[in-house]
Parts: structure tokens; C-alpha cells; sequence
């Protein structure tokens, strides 16, 4: 079994790395200081577990976690006692508040070698679905771009749009894809004034600029930035809710 | 804003009624006096048109500036000089309205004297009415700036309280502290005076207003300490203080919180070493202190919008100094500047 470390505290890592001596049939094969690492860590060692910190420079634990294929067991270590953790709770996932004991470091251990892979799959599908909403309440997302990562500001962005099994999110520097379903984005950016105009299209409200009919029953936003979009009649009703017409 | 005096209908409604009244006791009069009614009312609108008007420019006046010192004698020469002119303006017109007759232009020769005087004591009253008003005004300004001031100082400690006693610093420094005390446990005790004396200091300031830098700083140390210790070779600060600015008072937990927010920008937006600078220097009897941080744009905008976490700084000081010139911050390049500025004379004031 290998395991992998991710903190940015050398002094946590070390707590971590002193409770799995009691451990010998975890191999920590790496400690990372921040997300980036961590990422380049996984993907080279393939481990079985990871210890991972959520507050870290430049990307957090969970912007980590989004930008990984297939994320091993993940067990949190964090001081980070706010609503994210009550989320994880809910979903059985294990995290150990710092500072924690032995015994709780041990329970944890226990707890994910007594899980099978079916329910290790389960637990980080609902990892990664409660990251990413978190992400998007800290008003962001990020996006692999080749090997650069890409921070995006949810104000920055224009529409997503459909593409196969991919959301293809178009901002101002241009167009990223990421691995997500529509669904997924309708719901967690409906706060942020994003509306589902059209099956393959959701859009910034703020920028709609004009609402032209179009064919019979169809419309067409126009957008600032010069981009028209279909919006089916579904849409439309969804549209004059939202900007009171 | 300070309200004016001649908003509202209530006053409008006053104004007029009581100058209609007043036209109508002005004719009759100079009617009795044997001028005829038309004369008498032309007289009289003349007059007390006049009269209104100057009543509401120097109400006017006063709104714009009111003098600190010496408020009675601005007020008295003010209606004294103000009457003066509508007096000869009012002599002015009626001459050349009435010049052919020869029993009115009598009738105001010998009236010009009661006209002054009641032309005077009506701009003065009018001038004693706004003065009072207006300096009402200013102190209940005053009084809720200073009572704001007080709030959000109240709201600063107990918001600093939660903040400090916090995961992210108390809990991630008992980490520390847990992790020291398996393989280095001197360090571990080193580490719990310097978390104690810190916490100690937090509890102990929330009734001073004012703190001498030097206070302020060691306090501030403090906190550097306790970082670096969890961030490592991370995290390097540099602090200088010109030759007396140590002496030189700040506002309690005003500094603490904007290092504190450089250095969680510093080491959550960049992954190499941190450098946290502050640097303190005189200026025009003003405490001049610059912090500055590194950082990154596309992160530091998308986590935290425009302000850097430094609105309630800005408001503080707004509350305390009544200026909105005293925080600046800027970038260059990598560089986030965050500069503040302390004026020294409001000292002693606040604090007595």
C-alpha cells in the first residue's frame, strides 16, 4: 500500500509520518508541500492513499482533488473545522481534525482498510462532488489546460456549453474543457446568476445583452461579447423569471 | 451629512406663514401712519421680500461654513452687516418707486431707524435659530461617529478574539506543538510560552484605545514567531522603524490585522519564500507604515474580490479620523503595498 502526504506545515507532515511508523504496511512514498506536488506525486506514484491538507498555497485540497483523473481514498487532515467538513461527514469519508491522537490517526487507518473498492469508488465520487461545490462557493473553478493549471473566476465566466461528455467553459482568454456534466454546473452556479437557457448552454446572465425571437417558438440571446445563443422555450420561461419580465 | 435647516415642508410652511403675517402687520402699520394702502403694501412686500431672502442666505451661509470660535460675534456683525444692505437696497427702490411724493419719502427718512432695527433683529434671529441648528447637528454627527467608533472597535476585538482562537492559527499551531513534542520537545515548550504570551496580549487590549508602535509591534512579533514556526524557511519578515516612530501611537489591532492578511496573501498565493516587509517612518506628524506582500493576481482576485480583506480597516479609520485618505494600497508587479497612515495629534483627543 502506498500513501502520499500533502501539507504545507513540515511540522504536520511530520506528525503524519511519526503515526505511520506504526504502521509498516503503508509505505509513504512522498510529502508534498502544496497542491501542484501533490498532483505531479499522484500521477507518478499511482498511491492508494492520501493525506491531504485543505488550506495550501495557490490550490486547495479540493482544487487539487478536481484536477486529478481518478483520485485514490483520500483522509483529510485539517484545522479547517467549517461547513465543507460537516458536507464530508455526511458521506463517510474520513478527516482528522488537527491536532489529532494516535488512536484517531489509527481509527481512520482502520476504517478505510476495512472498506472495500466499491465503496471507496462511492466515497470519492461524493468527495469530488461536495469539492467542487465548495470550489464554486469560493467563487471558482479550476481547469487543467494541457499541463498549465487554470484558475478561473466564476464572474469571468461567459457560458459553458455542452460537448459530449465535457463542459466546454468559455471565458474571455478563451475556451476550457472540463470533465463535468451540465447538470452538475446548472446547479452549483443557479446562485451566481447562471441560467440554463438552452439543453447544450448555460449562460451569465450578466451578459445578456438582448433577447431576439428567432424561428417559432425560439429565442436568441445576445451577449456583450458579440455571441449569440439559442434558448429553447424551456429556456426562455427560465430566463423571464430570472430578469423579471 | 449634516441636515439642512430649510429641508421639510414643516419649515416652509413656517417660513411663508409667518412672512404673510408679517407683510400684513408691516402694511397696517405704515398705513396707520397715514400712508396710503397701496403704498403701504407695495412698502411692505418690498421690504419683507428683501428681508426673507437675506434670512435665508445667511442660513445658507452658515450651512456651508460655520465657524468654530468666536460663533456670537460672526453671528452678530454677520446680521449687522446684512441688514445694513438690505436696508439701503429697501431705501434704494422705494425712492426711486415712490419719487414724487414728497409725504412718503418723509414718512421713510424718519422710519429708517426702527427699520433697521427690525430688520437686524429678524436676520439675527433667523442666524441665532440656524447656528443653533446646525451645531446641533454637528454634535449628534459627532456623537454617532464616535459611538460607531466605539461599536466597531468592540467588533474588532471580538471578531480578532474568534479569528486567533480559530483552526487556522490556534489549531494548526497546536499541531505544531503536538508534532514538536514527540521529537523536539524544548522546542514544543518554547512554542507554548510564545502561543500563551500571544494570547495573553490579545486578551489584554480590549479596553486601550491607543498603543504605542513599539507595544504594537512586539505584540505583533509575537505572532511572526508563532508563523514562522509553522511555515518554516517559507516565511521571512523584515521590519524597520525609523528613530522615534516607536513612540508614536496607533490604534489597537489595527496593524495586527493587516500583517496578518499579507502574510495568509504571501503564503497562500505563492509557493516560494514569503517576504513580509513593514516599514515605519515619520511624516508630517503622521505615523507612515508600509506592508507590503507577494502575490498573484489570478488567485488573489478570484479568492477574495477587490478589497484584500481590508474594508473594515478602511472604515475604522474613517470612524476615528473622519478621513478617507489613510489607507492606500497598490501593486507593482508582484508586489501588493498596503500603506497607513496615523495622524498623531487626534491622540490625545481619542484617548481622553
Amino acid at each position: 500500500m502506498k500513501a502520499v502526504i500533502i501539507d504545507d506545515e513540515l511540522l504536520a507532515r511530520s506528525m503524519v509520518k511519526e503515526y505511520l511508523l506504526g504502521h509498516p504496511e503503508i509505505e509513504l512514498v512522498q510529502e508534498c508541500s502544496d497542491g501542484f506536488e501533490g498532483i505531479k506525486a499522484i500521477q507518478h506514484h499511482q498511491p492508494d492513499l492520501i493525506f491531504l491538507d485543505i488550506q495550501m498555497p495557490k490550490i486547495n485540497g479540493f482544487e487539487m482533488l478536481e484536477l486529478i483523473e481518478q483520485p485514490p481514498a483520500v483522509i483529510f487532515t485539517t484545522a479547517f473545522e467549517e461547513y465543507a467538513i460537516k458536507a464530508f461527514e455526511a458521506h463517510a469519508i474520513d478527516y482528522l481534525l488537527k491536532p489529532f491522537s494516535k488512536e484517531r490517526f489509527d481509527r481512520a487507518i482502520q476504517k478505510w482498510q476495512q472498506q472495500n473498492q466499491q465503496e471507496r469508488r462511492a466515497d470519492t465520487d461524493k468527495l469530488l462532488y461536495t469539492a467542487g461545490i465548495n470550489l464554486v462557493q469560493q467563487n471558482r473553478v479550476v481547469v487543467k489546460d494541457n499541463t498549465r493549471i487554470k484558475i478561473i473566476p466564476t464572474a469571468n465566466i461567459q457560458y459553458l456549453e455542452a460537448a459530449d461528455d465535457y463542459v466546454k467553459i468559455h471565458t474571455a482568454e478563451g475556451a476550457f474543457l472540463k470533465n463535468k456534466t451540465m447538470g452538475y454546473f446548472e446547479e452549483v452556479l443557479a446562485p451566481q446568476n447562471f441560467i440554463r437557457i438552452h439543453r447544450s448552454y448555460l449562460v451569465n446572465v450578466q451578459l445578456i445583452t438582448r433577447i431576439d425571437p428567432y424561428e417559432k417558438e425560439n429565442h436568441l440571446a445576445i451577449l456583450s461579447i458579440g455571441v449569440k445563443l439559442p434558448v429553447s422555450k424551456s429556456g426562455y420561461t427560465k430566463l423571464k423569471q430570472a430578469l423579471g419580465i | 451629512m449634516v441636515k439642512s435647516i430649510t429641508t421639510g415642508s414643516r419649515f416652509r410652511v413656517t417660513f411663508i406663514s409667518w412672512w404673510l403675517v408679517w407683510i400684513l402687520v408691516h402694511s397696517l402699520m405704515v398705513n396707520s401712519y397715514g400712508v396710503k394702502p397701496i403704498q403701504s403694501l407695495t412698502d411692505s412686500i418690498l421690504c419683507n421680500l428683501l428681508l426673507a431672502a437675506s434670512c435665508l442666505l445667511i442660513t445658507n451661509n452658515m450651512k456651508y461654513y460655520l465657524p468654530q470660535k468666536e460663533r456670537y460675534w460672526y453671528v452678530l456683525i454677520m446680521s449687522l452687516v446684512l441688514s445694513g444692505i438690505w436696508l439701503v437696497a429697501v431705501k434704494t427702490i422705494l425712492k426711486m418707486v415712490f419719487k414724487s411724493d414728497e409725504n412718503y419719502l418723509l414718512f421713510l427718512d424718519k422710519s429708517i431707524y426702527i427699520r433697521y432695527v427690525i430688520g437686524f433683529l429678524m436676520i439675527g434671529c433667523m442666524a441665532m435659530l440656524s447656528l443653533l441648528w446646525y451645531t446641533l447637528q454637528e454634535q449628534q454627527e459627532a456623537n454617532r461617529r464616535k459611538e460607531e467608533a466605539e461599536q466597531m472597535t468592540k467588533d474588532a476585538e471580538l471578531l480578532k478574539l474568534r479569528q486567533q482562537l480559530q483552526p487556522h492559527f490556534l489549531f494548526n499551531s497546536l499541531n505544531s506543538i503536538s508534532a514538536l513534542a514527540g521529537s523536539q520537545p524544548e522546542k514544543a515548550r518554547h512554542m507554548i510560552q510564545q502561543l500563551s504570551d500571544f494570547l495573553r496580549g490579545t486578551l489584554k487590549r480590549d479596553e486601550q484605545q491607543w498603543v504605542t508602535l513599539e507595544e504594537e509591534l512586539r505584540h505583533l512579533q509575537l505572532y511572526l514567531d508563532i508563523e514562522k514556526v509553522r511555515f518554516g524557511h517559507r516565511l521571512v519578515t523584515e521590519i524597520q522603524i525609523s528613530d522615534g516612530t516607536g513612540k508614536l501611537y496607533i490604534p489597537t489591532l489595527l496593524l495586527q490585522p493587516i500583517v496578518e492578511n499579507a502574510i495568509k496573501f504571501g503564503l497562500y498565493d505563492t509557493t516560494g519564500e514569503v517576504i513580509i516587509s513593514v516599514i515605519a517612518k515619520q511624516e508630517n506628524k503622521q505615523l507612515h507604515i508600509t506592508i507590503s506582500n507577494p502575490f498573484d493576481e489570478e488567485t488573489a482576485v478570484s479568492t477574495q474580490g477587490t478589497g484584500f480583506g481590508l474594508v473594515s480597516i478602511y472604515r475604522r479609520l474613517f470612524l476615528l479620523f473622519a478621513r478617507h485618505d489613510l489607507l492606500h494600497t497598490s501593486k507593482t508587479g508582484t508586489i501588493f503595498t498596503t500603506t497607513l497612515l496615523i495622524p498623531q495629534h487626534n491622540y490625545e483627543s481619542s484617548n481622553h
